[in-house]
């Protein structure tokens, strides 16, 4: 088990190398003289100097990128042009209001997209499966920042039950925070569910074909017992590591959610920085999506490995 | 059994399999309707200069975010301007968007995927750890990251997309070498001397082109999306030429006053997107020989 976990970290640490090679390369896209773009507004040739100095940009760029690791290793991302604050301490402050957002997604995309998906498999080839592929196509093709704004017409200008934007810390106020936090989840959770529909139908299909579910049948259990509890069971396995790995395009998503709902988030952090040119927080923030993916995709191998007893015993 | 035997053999087989998917594929009632959807929009974007419609870009003080009536069949913007002129001109947009960013994709990461499945070794080892750090941040976080380094337009936010779909044809493109490159005509092929070269595009390339047909369909819908995100962000198509992403980024500001304005780019978003999926979809279905 250890040694698997070494492994699959020996794969892990070239990979974040190298996203740190590409982050750092994009700094290096800006047209120009870097000092400039860094400083924003000022123009006083001492402060230049200064940038040029203490972020090494008189030196080769193989040094530059040395001690830009240095001190990423040491926690320094950098400091915020706008706010001034280092970007490590604005990621953390920002994450938890977008980890509430994707867990609140997460539930809404398991509770429609498995029973469905389950529904689907179940009755192949019937109006109901077609029905089920057609919404789950939909939902796949529906751009989530359309959708948030349909919905705040609908239900917080038309019908008036739900705030159309804000943010209260669940902490504070749970219930103003789930009012606050529903929709856009339930915007985040649509393509997530239709992904999970369409992975569980077709691990349901190919396990409703093997043979123990057919002795089960045999046996006469009752349909659904076979289906929940023979079928769904050995089912569950691709769905679970594919969950970790929907975390990426739950960050994604949630860019645009949190946008629409003017949600205060590692989405919205993005999007800020990307418009007043704080490149160091569009830096800082790749960088730790890409590291929280790979954790993701480690703990999705991991969990793979421990519900799958075949991996087990090949070890 | 001589490699030119092998060869017409294999062309042969390629034909029947290539009349068997295209029978298939007329059969798939779902891809069909994608295909009419797909092939709508591209008339519409392709013919918009010839089209009876207003300017997209005239503007009309008289006519300020007036709703859908007979003389605007899809109301006007917040200065005037016609929504169905400016929808059909945000088609072109969204739509080469969409094409142009998966062919930067196609075409850096085929090649990509060639080598590193054909050789192996450390090309392969360097091709694949860049891929997947390519793959370890999000598609649409890459895009917009690219997008705000290389500053907001729509030939860099296409440039963007393509650069981030990218690693999905490396890897693709790769698993599809490692499959063929160990069958008889190969071997054959590299027996009787044909250079690498030769080899790749002659014996190894055709055999990749479906799956990376079905995953490019599949990918200018995702394509199609990013750009209208990136846009109704401010980083892709720039005013006041339209596109449909950049039309929902005005019309989320006027949602009490005027909501037609956000309605039909954001269900021609859904339309096309909806159609290259099924598309897609009914491709893969026609293409993949273990299905039915």
């Amino acid at each position: 088990m250890l040694s698997y976990i070494a492994r699959r970290l020996a794969i892990a640490i070239p990979t974040l190398i190298l996203v740190s090679i590409f982050v750092f390369v994009l700094q290096k896209l800006l047209p120009g003289d870097p000092a400039l773009v860094l400083a924003g507004e000022e123009r006083d040739p001492q402060v230049l100097e200064f940038i040029r100095q203490k972020y090494h940009l008189t030196e080769p760029i193989l040094y530059q990128y040395f001690y830009w690791v240095e001190a990423m290793l040491r926690g320094d991302l950098g400091v915020s042009l706008r706010t001034n604050q280092p970007v490590l301490e604005l990621i953390a402050d920002k994450l938890p209001v977008t980890i509430q957002l994707a867990i609140m997604a997460m539930i809404i995309a398991f509770m429609i997209g498995i029973p469905t998906g389950i529904l689907s498999a179940a009755k192949k080839g019937t109006p109901v499966d077609y029905i089920a592929n057609i919404v789950a196509l939909s939902g796949l093709s529906i751009p989530n920042f359309w959708l948030g704004i349909m919905l705040i017409m609908l239900v917080s200008v038309n019908l008036g039950w739900l705030p159309a934007s804000g943010y209260e810390s669940p902490f504070i106020d749970p219930v103003r925070s789930f009012q606050t936090m529903i929709m856009p989840a339930f915007v985040l959770g649509t393509a997530l569910a239709a992904t999970l529909m369409r992975h569980t139908r077709s691990a349901m299909l190919g396990v409703l074909k093997a043979d123990y579910v057919r002795t089960a049948r045999a046996k006469g259990l009752r349909e659904l017992v076979v289906i929940i509890k023979h079928a769904f069971r050995n089912a569950l396995l691709p769905i679970v590591t594919l969950s970790a790995l929907l975390f990426g395009e739950l960050l994604a998503g949630a860019v645009l959610t949190e946008q629409i709902f003017t949600i205060p988030g590692f989405g919205k952090l993005i999007v800020d920085a990307v418009f007043t040119r704080d490149y160091a927080v569009v830096q800082g923030v790749v960088l730790c999506t890409a590291a929280g993916f790979i954790l993701m995709n480690l703990i999705a191998d991991i969990l793979y490995f421990l519900l799958n007893p075949r991996m087990r015993s090949a070890l | 059994m001589s490699v030119t035997t092998d060869h017409a053999v294999a062309d042969e087989e390629a034909i029947r399999s290539e009349s068997r998917a295209w029978k298939k594929l007329k059969a798939n009632k779902s891809a069909l309707v994608g295909f009419v959807i797909v092939a709508f929009f591209i008339i519409i974007a392709v013919a918009a200069p010839l089209l009876p419609i207003a300017d997209p870009a005239a503007t009309s003080w008289s006519a300020i975010r007036k709703a859908p009536s007979a003389a605007h069949w899809l109301g006007t913007d917040e200065i005037g301007r016609d929504i169905l002129s400016r929808m059909i001109w945000g088609a072109q947009a969204s739509l080469m968007a969409g094409v142009v960013s998966v062919f930067i994709a196609v075409l850096i990461g085929v090649p990509f995927g060639l080598l590193s499945g054909y050789f192996g070794g450390w090309i392969d080892q360097g091709i694949s750890r860049a891929t997947d750090a390519l793959l370890a941040t999000p598609f649409l976080i890459l895009a917009i990251a690219l997008a705000a380094f290389l500053g907001p337009s729509l030939t860099n936010a296409m440039l963007a997309i393509g650069l981030s779909a990218m690693p999905i044809f490396v890897r693709l493109t790769r698993g599809q070498v490692l499959s063929v490159k160990t069958e008889d005509y190969v071997e054959g092929a590299r027996a009787i001397g044909l250079t690498d070269l030769a080899i790749m595009t002659r014996y190894v390339l055709p055999n990749v082109f479906a799956p990376v047909l079905v995953q490019a369909t599949l990918t200018v819908a995702t394509a199609i999306i990013a750009e209208a995100s990136l846009s109704f962000l401010g980083l892709g198509q720039q005013p006041p030429d339209p596109s449909w992403g950049s039309m929902l980024n005005v019309a989320k500001n006027f949602m009490t006053q005027a909501p037609w304005m956000a309605w039909w780019p954001g269900a021609a978003i859904f339309l096309v997107v909806l159609g290259f999926n099924l598309l897609g979809d009914g491709l893969r279905d026609a293409l993949d020989p273990r299905e039915g």
